[in-house]
């Protein structure tokens, strides 16, 4: 039986946390992920979780920490955000070339320069390269959900990568909505135990971890690594689908939102996919037939399943909430457009870069975009492909 | 038990040959004597901060150790000690292991000085069962010979290369150990390779089996950054203490004790006319060089003297 409650992101996700009852928690606070350890340090004192609760100098250690403790063979994990995420970045690395699945809950916010505490997805994006599992949440049901399946993701032997479970700051993080919450034993037996077969503390064999990986066998690690995130894909549609058999709350590689007959769509990760499907109501109720296609995983990147949902528009526009600085789009454009290469006939795409260290995204500005799109598929003209919306000029 | 060096090299190895440290480097003498130190029946696990004996010592697949190992990068090794051990409570508490495990970390000046401090220090005052070993061979060897702040002054490094306008290294070493102690850590001490290593040995057993975080600073010249030939090794060390450059003593419980006290303090100078990296200090006109040293030391001794009873 599903608890009805009222919580926020950061709540759900520190309540996930404790219902799986994790062996180690490294963590240093940054807005707007503070809660999470803030809330989960108070299930320690209360004795309600078994957690050995590191309260480290930096995030540099959180995650140092995480690599320390899940190579020992401890279930660990951290969250974090922003300058956070960035302060970690080698270290990323290492744990995924490491094979150690630590989940990472990552609350999403904008990257200093100027310093800004508000959301956007230049934190996760600058770490799409790190070789984790990325996922992502459009409210605090998404997040406690795609929590509750991280570890049976990350942990599963085809894949052993890590994972970020990733919600928009302060727009899901802090705002209390209504939630579903699973019992206990439903999420204990749905998560399971991690049981390793290598680790540092086994009793038969010693192990070694981090070697100096000279050139005759690092490029077999990285492929090795390259081919972990290819099977992530099917166990992330297996561990979906099995938490939907569970909960009645099912989960792929996105979300589409009228879709069938849409001639035009935006594509986007989050929180604004509200925004979105609120303007898609209301251009549906004009007779335009638009949609709209909500990523939840990032990485791996599903490809040929993004290309395949937007096959049957004209038009389509992609939106970052990032900026990556190319000069030619964001990263979700990027690899988006790419999908969309391989298609016979494929939509015209178009990119919008919004959002930023917390502007603003209205119907108003989605309405825009369709409008937009509209104008590229009667004039068959693209015009600029790469664009800003929101911003004062 | 009376400590017997023959008893105690007669315990298998837990550092094995075959690694690529240089002939005579101090960090291998360093890593052998310390890991003596552990009791046969207790396991243990392994910290390197890169570096030179990470690099030469788990060259994938082949590692030079018998206990578990981990590397995972250059500032963090006291942080990924502090993991294994936060690990290795909750595991045994749960019952998933019986075995008694030691967490021991080795990091050059460079990962302990320098750029590990913060997580050397933050591990330290989260207070972790843990020994940081800091194998201090005073530069950044592994990248060749830049200083760092082990450095001792005058030293001809390769950021601070002699020259026209150049005597060295400007600023005097940073003492580490005492900055160690002032975490109220329960151990804190400083040995080097002397005699029958029993200094050594000693203070890494303490180290080791004091529970709570432990420091051990280790002067462990580099025959190659230090210019002197690798069998002057045992001179050379004991050159550092007889000086009182590299002073041995120890802090346990907030007291300290000098456990080793020179029978004639000799001039610094004798330590440096050994070493390539002081040769520009012996040409004429440089005598402030070595007045400056002397200098130095003596006032760091004094203020050692004076804190130990």
């Amino acid at each position: 039986m599903s608890i009805r409650e009222r919580l926020s992101g950061n709540e759900a996700v520190a309540y996930a946390m404790k219902q799986i009852n994790p062996d180690v928690m490294g963590a240093f606070p940054i807005t707007p992920s503070t809660e999470i350890p803030q809330y989960f340090a108070q299930y320690v004192a209360n004795g309600e979780v078994d957690t050995e609760f590191v309260t480290v100098e930096s995030e540099h250690s959180s995650m140092s920490t995480c690599i320390g403790a899940a190579a020992a063979g401890a279930r660990a994990v951290t969250a974090t955000s922003s300058c956070g995420l960035a302060l970690m970045w080698e270290l990323l690395y290492v744990a995924s070339s490491s094979r150690l699945p630590i989940t990472l809950a990552l609350v999403t916010r904008a990257l200093t320069g100027p310093i800004n505490i508000n959301n956007d997805h230049s934190d996760a994006m600058g770490a799409r390269d790190a070789g984790w599992i990325q996922i992502f949440a459009e409210n605090n049901q998404e997040a406690y959900d795609n929590y509750i399946q991280a570890m049976p993701i990350s942990e599963n032997p085809e894949v052993r990568l890590p994972i970020m479970v990733c919600q928009d700051g302060f727009i899901t993080s802090h705002a209390v909505e209504n939630i579903e919450l699973e019992e206990d034993a439903l999420v204990k037996e749905f998560v399971g135990e991690y049981n390793p077969e290598h680790y540092l503390l086994k009793h038969e064999n010693p192990l070694a971890v981090g070697p100096y990986g000279v050139s005759p066998y690092y490029m077999e690690a990285k492929k090795a690594q390259a081919e972990a995130m290819k099977r992530a894909k099917e166990v992330i549609l297996e561990v979906g689908k099995k938490f939907g058999d569970a909960t009645g709350r099912y989960y792929g590689f996105f979300e589409t939102y009228q879709m069938e007959d849409a001639e035009t769509a935006v594509v986007l990760i989050g929180s604004s996919a509200g925004t979105a499907r609120a303007t898609v109501d209301k251009l549906r109720a004009q007779g335009r037939k638009v949609g709209m296609l909500k990523l939840r995983v990032f990485r791996p990147f599903p490809f040929d399943e993004i290309a395949e949902a937007l096959s049957g528009c004209k038009a389509v526009a992609i939106l970052d909430k990032a900026e990556s600085f190319s000069a030619a789009g964001g990263p979700l454009f990027a690899e988006t457009r790419s999908a969309l290469y391989d298609l016979e006939n494929r939509p015209k795409a178009i990119n919008y870069v919004y959002g930023l260290g917390g502007r603003d995204f209205r119907v108003e500005d989605c309405t825009y975009i369709f409008d937009q799109l509209d104008e590229i598929v009667e004039t068959g003209k693209t015009g600029e492909v790469y664009r800003h919306i929101g911003q004062r000029e | 038990m009376a400590y017997s060096l023959k008893e105690q090299l007669s315990k298998e190895e837990r550092f094995v040959g075959g690694h690529r440290l240089c002939a005579g480097c101090g960090a291998g003498i360093a890593v052998r004597a310390v890991l003596r130190a552990l009791e046969p029946e207790d396991k243990a696990v392994i910290t390197n901060a890169t570096g030179c004996l990470e690099v030469s010592s788990f060259l994938y697949p082949y590692t030079a150790y018998k206990d578990s190992y981990i590397h995972c990068a250059f500032e963090n090794a006291a942080a990924t000690c502090g993991g294994v051990e936060a690990a290795y409570n909750v595991l045994k508490k749960k019952g998933k292991i019986q075995d008694n495990f030691k967490f021991i970390t080795f990091g050059g000046d460079g990962g302990t000085y320098d750029i590990g401090f913060q997580s050397l220090s933050g591990a330290m005052e989260r207070g972790h069962d843990m020994v940081y070993v800091c194998y201090d061979n005073e530069a950044y060897m592994n990248t060749g010979i830049q200083r760092s702040s082990s450095t001792p002054r005058f030293a001809d490094a390769t950021t601070t290369p002699v020259g026209k306008a150049s005597y060295g290294k400007k600023q005097n070493k940073k003492n580490l150990t005492e900055i160690l102690a002032a975490h109220n850590i329960p151990y804190a001490a400083q040995t080097t390779f002397l005699g029958n290593f029993r200094d050594l040995h000693e203070k890494a057993h303490k180290a080791i089996y004091t529970p709570g975080a432990c420091f051990l600073n280790v002067m462990a010249p580099c025959p190659r950054g230090w210019r002197f030939q690798a069998q002057d090794m045992a001179q050379i060390c004991r050159l550092a203490v007889d000086t009182c450059v590299w002073p041995l003593y120890e802090v346990v419980e907030g007291e300290w004790h000098l456990t080793y006290m020179p029978s004639k303090k000799l001039p610094v100078e004798e330590f440096m006319v050994k070493q390539g990296r002081f040769k520009h200090c012996f040409k004429p006109g440089n005598e402030w060089m070595i007045e400056e040293a002397q200098k130095y030391v003596d006032d760091q001794w004094e203020k050692l003297l004076a804190k130990c009873k």
